[in-house]
């Protein structure tokens, strides 16, 4: 948790409209959290747009609540309904289209994949965690996904350690946060007067090097230092420690699967707003007169029948085989298939569930950790 | 049907002709459309052979008089692939609250002379009297709906039962949660999906009007209800209004009239 | 080789094969002539057939692997778009993905016993291992082909049944649970046919593709008369869209079936196969 050694620039507050211009001098669009509809979003700014301040964001179980202080700080707060997932996985769009010509000839073309550069601003470790993780989905091994890698190559990405955590975070416990380790462009620690500010690839030093900053302080250091503690300190949910696919292979007739399904609305909600769920469905939309069709892919989730569903047969059925697919694969199987878990501790599945299902919880019922 | 094309015929019974509606918003698509089809029966949009036989006949609303049932029968024995649209004739629609009602009541209430009117005891919708091939639901359904079963049909493949909940289109499209944000007693998790999540979209609650998605749970959604200030009987309303006659709201339905009793 | 992986290719239909009331076999030319001198595929391995305007589904190739142009894929009509391929005429055009997947070990089972045990359509993918067994028939021992069908009047290919008999070494043995008027296969489940077929499991290696409950029981016959778990091979069918192992809806535990089956080592997924929900 100790800041690198590297660290000494900072960035005043009164200099932060020079990071949004010298990205946008450096060719990018610059997406940032704004408040829209009661949820912090990422939204693409304008050219005389600034960054919000005072936001902050009370998550509970089921639960989402935005307040405004007079605090001058623009990242105050955890988290918003999605990270950056639909940057980069998007959730719905053509893989390709089919033409068919009076003879009945079929053509078939990819859309353009060409992508504007997007700067995203005050992303969280969470997220880069999570982003992580989808980068080794869709792009290691044989097939990597095109539509993803174009979008993947165009983001730069200005990372934020997280200072106030929500009451649902957990990120400490996966290893996942509050703090940044790689994965980013630009690292920010927010101060009331502004941001030690550090780059973390040849592109950020590149913006980096374009900003008024000036030397940083021991005592703004020692401060990164204390938020940095205290944020991690403050988490009071956990998941159990260590891999957890062999005990959840082994508790699956577990009676708690059932007790589970009882309040889960099997509504996908959860699996929506994770940053690493990437199920997606296939479907086809035509013309009425079938010349034309395009090749659509859209996020779907492993609590819908068609998830599971093979000519006549549906293998999940109840919403305890869903939900047990759900998180056997999210804190199980996910270590077989990437070597690690795949929940970053974002606690997005919690606060977003309509009845408010905490998999803190019933994970450690199932395996037998509960405290 | 290679060299003649599809016939189409589309019908109403007890219902406020909305759905047929979807039809005509078409627009240009609708010279598309006849291109490829004949609509031989369509009373709204001009074409009127009730009788006629057909390769697709959609029918929109719900069962009311004996009269309806003689008229449902024969449009059954006339259509290749009978596609109900809407709530009134997949679920019952308004028209059928009065299953819940007291009928004679309402009858005399609306009627100046309610001995003339012939009811049967039970609305129902056309499910519960003929086999029907394909369920388009909505109060009122769209034209991405219908436009979508068609050219499935029309390439010989059965169209795709959209069964998902509300939830997951709500959220491909990012609109924000208004249950998890305000507290709305929302519907979208236990309601199909199909409409492109307007409400939420313009941060309403949704209410329920497409019926019911696959494999919900509304005891669990009435009782986070109850915890969002709504009485039972409030809940109840929410389930019933447009579907009462799905059995999967039934659950709702019952809790509401134990408490209006 | 493959072809484009992300979207599909055009191919024609050059002939259709009415196999019964429900199943077609469908031989397909690619257009682009140049791909199709490349295509190869193992046996066991699977194209994603699309249907103009309705979507794609997996099948399996049932042409023999040494003669990869033109491809033959048989269809049972159970579902959507299946119908909708079913319904397709020669000179109709379909697009094509592939190959995908991991095929059957055939050359792992060289100077071995092979058995083929399938169910119902599930002999399909199961044709190019036994065209190649008898294609280079010296290298294996002997070949027991046991296929079980509901009904007698289900089984399609008699009389490549017939001529596989025929050959060397090669014992065909046909089940049917109910048979109808001149049937002389056994009455009864496939696993009716294990006494007849005299396995010599010390030195097999066995195949298998069907319904799952008829898999079950199979596995459970070969392991009770000694065949290890590790030189049993089935081939699994879950809900494949993407094929690329990244769609998500068809994985099995850890496994995507797509792509890291469709066939599988009995060993590696005995933990999980036959559970409610997988």
């Amino acid at each position: 948790m100790e800041a690198p050694r590297s660290v000494n620039s900072f960035l005043p507050r009164k200099a932060l409209d020079a990071l949004l211009s010298a990205l946008r001098d450096g060719g990018y669009d610059c997406a940032a959290p704004v408040v829209r509809d009661g949820a912090v979003v990422y939204t693409r700014l304008q050219a005389q747009d600034r960054l919000p301040h005072g936001i902050s964001i009370q998550q509970a179980p089921g639960r989402y609540r935005v307040g405004f202080t007079d605090s001058p700080r623009n990242f105050s707060w955890a988290n918003g309904p999605q990270a950056l997932k639909p940057f980069v996985f998007t959730a719905h769009e053509t893989l390709w289209s089919a033409r068919r010509d009076p003879d009945g000839n079929l053509c078939f073309t990819e859309p353009d994949r060409n992508v504007d550069p997007v700067a995203i601003i005050g992303v969280r470790s969470c997220d880069l965690a999570a982003l992580a993780l989808q980068d080794r989905h869709f792009l290691d091994g044989a097939c990597a996904d095109p539509h993803y890698q174009a979008r993947r190559a165009s983001l730069f990405l200005v990372a934020v350690n997280c200072s106030h955590p929500s009451d649902t975070c957990f990120c400490v416990s996966t290893g996942d946060g509050p703090a940044a380790s790689d994965g980013y462009d630009l690292l920010l620690d927010e101060l009331d007067d502004g941001f030690v500010i550090q780059a973390g690839s040849p592109e950020g030093q590149k913006i980096l090097d374009r900003l008024p900053v000036v030397s940083t302080t021991d005592r703004q250091l020692q401060d990164i230092n204390r938020q940095n503690r205290h944020a991690a300190e403050c988490q009071t949910r956990r998941l159990p420690p260590g891999n957890l696919e062999p005990a959840l292979f082994a508790n699956l007739d577990h009676p708690h699967w059932q007790t589970v399904a009882e309040r889960c609305l099997s509504c996908g909600n959860c699996t929506s707003v994770c940053p690493t769920c990437f199920c997606y469905r296939e479907l086809d939309q035509g013309t009425l007169d079938s010349d034309h069709s395009e090749h659509i892919r859209e996020w779907d989730s492993c609590f819908t029948q068609g998830h599971s569903y093979i000519h006549g047969v549906t293998i999940r059925a109840g919403t305890d085989l869903r939900y047990r697919q759900w998180l056997a694969h999210k804190l199980g199987s996910w270590h077989s298939q990437y070597g690690r878990s795949g929940c970053v501790g974002c606690g997005r599945c919690i606060s977003w569930c309509p009845v408010g299902i905490d998999l803190t919880e019933e994970v450690a019922t199932i395996v037998g950790a509960a405290s | 049907m290679a060299g003649e094309k599809t016939r189409v015929a589309v019908h109403k019974f007890s219902s406020c002709d909305g759905c047929q509606l979807a039809f005509l918003n078409m627009g240009e698509a609708l010279l598309t459309l006849f291109e490829q089809v004949d609509i031989v029966h369509f009373a709204e949009a001009g074409p009127v052979d009730p009788t006629a036989v057909v390769d697709i006949s959609f029918v929109e609303g719900s069962l009311s008089t004996a009269a309806d049932l003689q008229r449902i029968r024969a449009i059954r024995a006339n259509s290749g692939f009978l596609v109900t649209i809407g709530a009134c004739a997949t679920a019952g629609g308004l028209q059928a609250l009065r299953n819940v009602a007291d009928q004679d009541d309402w009858v005399a209430s609306v009627y100046a002379t309610p001995d003339t009117i012939s009811l049967l005891d039970k609305v129902t919708p056309i499910n519960a009297q003929v086999k029907v091939d394909l369920e388009i639901h909505g109060c009122p359904v769209n034209t991405r709906q219908l436009t979508a079963a068609l050219r499935s049909l029309l390439a010989g493949v059965t169209p795709v039962d959209e069964q998902d909940k509300l939830c997951l289109e709500c959220k491909r499209r990012h609109h924000v949660c208004v249950m998890v944000t305000q507290g709305m007693p929302c519907m979208g998790p236990v309601t199909r999906t199909g409409c492109g999540a307007l409400c939420p979209g313009v941060g309403r609650d949704c209410y329920g009007c497409y019926g019911a998605a696959e494999n919900v749970n509304v005891s669990s959604l009435g009782g986070h209800f109850s915890t969002l200030q709504l009485d039972p009987a409030q809940t109840s309303h929410r389930l019933v209004s447009f579907n009462s006659a799905d059995p999967a709201f039934s659950p709702g339905l019952a809790a509401g009239v134990k408490q209006n009793d | 080789m493959s072809l484009a992986l992300h979207h599909p290719v055009a191919a024609e239909i050059i002939a259709r094969q009415q196999e019964s009331p429900s199943i077609v076999s469908l031989t397909l030319r690619l257009e682009d002539r140049a791909l199709a001198d490349r295509f190869q595929f193992q046996p066991g391995q699977f194209n994603m057939l699309y249907l103009h305007g309705a979507g794609e589904i997996p099948v399996s190739i049932s042409s023999d692997p040494s003669s990869p142009d033109p491809l033959v894929h048989t269809i049972r009509d159970v579902g959507r778009v299946s119908h909708g391929l079913a319904q397709l005429r020669p000179r109709d055009r379909v697009g094509l993905r592939g190959p995908f997947g991991r095929g059957w070990p055939v050359e792992n089972a060289r100077h071995r016993d092979v058995i083929v045990i399938t169910g119902g359509l599930g002999c399909a993918p199961l044709v190019p291992v036994i065209d190649y067994v008898i294609q280079r028939r010296s290298a294996y021992g002997r070949l027991i082909i046991m296929q079980g069908v509901k009904h007698s009047d289900d089984l399609i290919w008699r009389e490549r049944y017939a001529a596989w008999d025929a050959h060397p070494d090669t014992r065909v043995l046909l089940a049917a649970d109910v048979g109808g008027k001149h049937w002389n296969g056994t009455v009864g489940p496939v696993t009716e046919l294990f006494d007849q077929a005299q396995l010599r499991t010390g030195d097999s290696m066995a195949f298998l593709c069907g319904p799952e409950p008829m898999i079950r029981a199979c596995v459970q016959r070969l392991l009770e008369e000694g065949l290890p778990a590790d030189r049993i091979w089935i081939s699994m069918e879950r809900n494949m869209q993407c094929a690329l192992g990244h769609c998500g809806h068809c994985q099995f535990g850890a496994r995507f079936v797509c792509r890291d089956g469709p066939v599988f080592c009995y060993a590696d997924i005995r933990h999980l196969f036959g559970r409610r929900g997988f």
